[in-house]
């Protein structure tokens, strides 16, 4: 079965979508299916330092655009989860060294072998952005809870509906339930209300992401992770699995859950 | 800002009623107010109104030059000097505006005095999508949206504006000038709100959602629910 390719974007800078590309690369992989990550963030990689795969790097995406090596010369496998691979970006040259049918031509290279492909956009709406979408199957949009985020992820989605990719979907990233709850943040329904596009993930915020983010260890690895698990259930959701959304309201145990339940007005 | 100017939709393009008085002042604030508006001009065919001005082909050939530097085109001069319009007509400019073919029903309908060329005769844009932010639609007659428009999507309209959905963003009817557009959305919270030369923004939400209108009533710019417009207007 041929890869599908997924890419992560978000038109912000800083709303996660590297630790949401490491993660959901990861949590694809666990479950064993082949998973190439791509860095397409080229002149600003940092993929690999989030997946802890910095110093194994040899070869980047740039050496395979222009020939300098081979397809697999440039991937990285990872130790830890032998269907895990990684095209990191380069350091050195900026987002011109590739063009958006470059990535299309590496996308359906890697296609045969593979199950996923996941990609790293970089922030803004230009050309990285361009190469990053150009060979998906699928965009996830990442945001923040917050104005400015969806500001910026509703012009995101302007611009992959002008491409034609089909509706994207939404991972909202960093929420934190105690301040949903006072008012202080956008909710989820808030937040798709503006946007309108299919929820794929809501990720809480978890202090242990950052602190595996700087040790190279994704918190998808983490069975004991908030964070690592709304990822593991995004890519389930992405194989096609029911996953119902984690209530991260939950505070009050029995007795909220009741209220909730007899609340009218409900979901129901 | 420069004293507003009198601007029409008409059917090739927008009609500008150029004042009387000094020519040098007049032209530069006629150029003033496209460089101010420049969103709104921007491609725009414009007429220009003189009355009995008398000017000349250089005068003329020199302002065509000074708005296709503005991204516009003079394509009509209207004059009673026998002057002016030969001017204009050595630079192959019209000297007529085409009479607009109306519809003898809309003819009836319309309440007052000659609304000729004051309503655009270009057709209503439809749009049966949601506009995203920085997505932007300018339309010299009516523009109506089936989907929302979102925070940071913009509409200007000769005519006016119809949002069937959530209107977060901003949107500026009668952008040509005509005071009696309108407004309508589903949900009116625009992020700025214009009819002709008015801005407003929207006061903060109290109560439910409800159809509101927005129009200009004795040069103040209100809104008001649907239910009340039907029922008083």
């Amino acid at each position: 079965m041929a890869a599908q390719v997924v890419t992560i974007t978000s038109g912000k800078g800083g709303v996660g979508k590297t630790t949401a590309a490491a993660n959901i690369g990861v949590a694809l992989a666990s479950s064993g299916q082949r998973v190439v990550c791509i860095d397409a963030d080229i002149g600003l990689r940092n993929l690999d330092v989030v997946m802890g795969l910095e110093n194994r790097i040899v070869y980047d995406l740039v050496d395979i655009v222009e020939g300098r090596c081979k397809l697999r010369q440039a991937m990285i496998k990872d130790k830890r989860l032998p269907d895990l691979h990684l095209i990191p970006a380069a350091q050195t040259r900026d987002k011109t060294a590739v063009s958006p049918k470059d990535m299309q031509r590496l996308a359906d290279e890697i296609r045969p072998d593979f199950d996923w492909v996941v990609i790293d956009s970089p922030a803004g709406i230009e050309r990285g952005f361009r190469n990053a979408v150009a060979p998906a199957d699928l965009v996830l949009i990442v945001t923040n809870p917050e104005v400015s985020a969806v500001r910026d992820a509703d012009r995101i989605i302007g611009l992959v509906e002008a491409e034609e990719k089909g509706p994207p979907k939404l991972v909202i990233n960093r929420v934190k339930p105690e301040m949903v709850r006072r008012g202080d943040m956008l909710s989820t329904e808030d937040v798709l209300e503006v946007l309108a596009i299919e929820l794929i993930g809501v990720v809480p915020e978890d202090d242990q992401v950052l602190v595996s983010s700087n040790q190279g260890l994704p918190a998808a690895l983490d069975p004991k992770s908030r964070a690592g698990r709304a990822f593991r259930d995004i890519a389930r959701r992405l194989n096609g699995e029911q996953v119902p959304f984690e209530d991260l309201s939950a505070r009050d145990g029995f007795l909220g859950r009741i209220s909730r339940l007899v609340r009218p007005g409900g979901s129901a | 800002m420069a004293a507003p100017l009198p601007i029409k939709g008409v059917r090739e393009g927008l009609l500008i009623a150029v004042p009387s008085g000094e020519w040098d002042d007049v032209r530069a604030s006629l150029l003033a107010t496209i460089d101010e508006r420049g969103d709104f001009f921007r491609g725009a065919r414009l007429a220009l109104q003189m009355d009995d001005r008398e000017l000349g082909a250089a005068d003329l050939g020199e302002l065509r030059d000074a708005l296709a530097s503005r991204d516009t085109s003079l394509y009509a001069v209207l004059s009673t000097s026998t002057v002016t319009k030969t001017a204009a007509a050595n630079l192959a400019l019209q000297t007529e505006l085409t009479r607009p073919e109306r519809s003898r029903v809309a003819e009836e309908d319309a309440e007052e005095g000659s609304l000729e060329e004051e309503v655009p005769a270009d057709p209503a844009l439809f749009l049966d999508r949601t506009l995203r932010s920085g997505q932007v639609v300018r339309h010299p007659g009516h523009v109506i949206v089936l989907g929302d428009v979102n925070p940071g999507a913009e509409i200007v309209a000769g005519g006016n504006v119809i949002v069937w959905g959530h209107l977060r963003g901003t949107v500026h009817a009668g952008a040509g000038g005509d005071e009696t557009a309108s407004v309508c959305a589903l949900d009116l919270a625009p992020t700025q709100l214009r009819i002709a030369g008015r801005i407003a923004v929207s006061p903060k939400r109290r109560g439910a959602v409800r159809p509101e209108m927005a129009l200009l009533r004795e040069g103040q710019l209100i809104a008001q629910p649907w239910d009340d417009e039907r029922r008083h207007g």
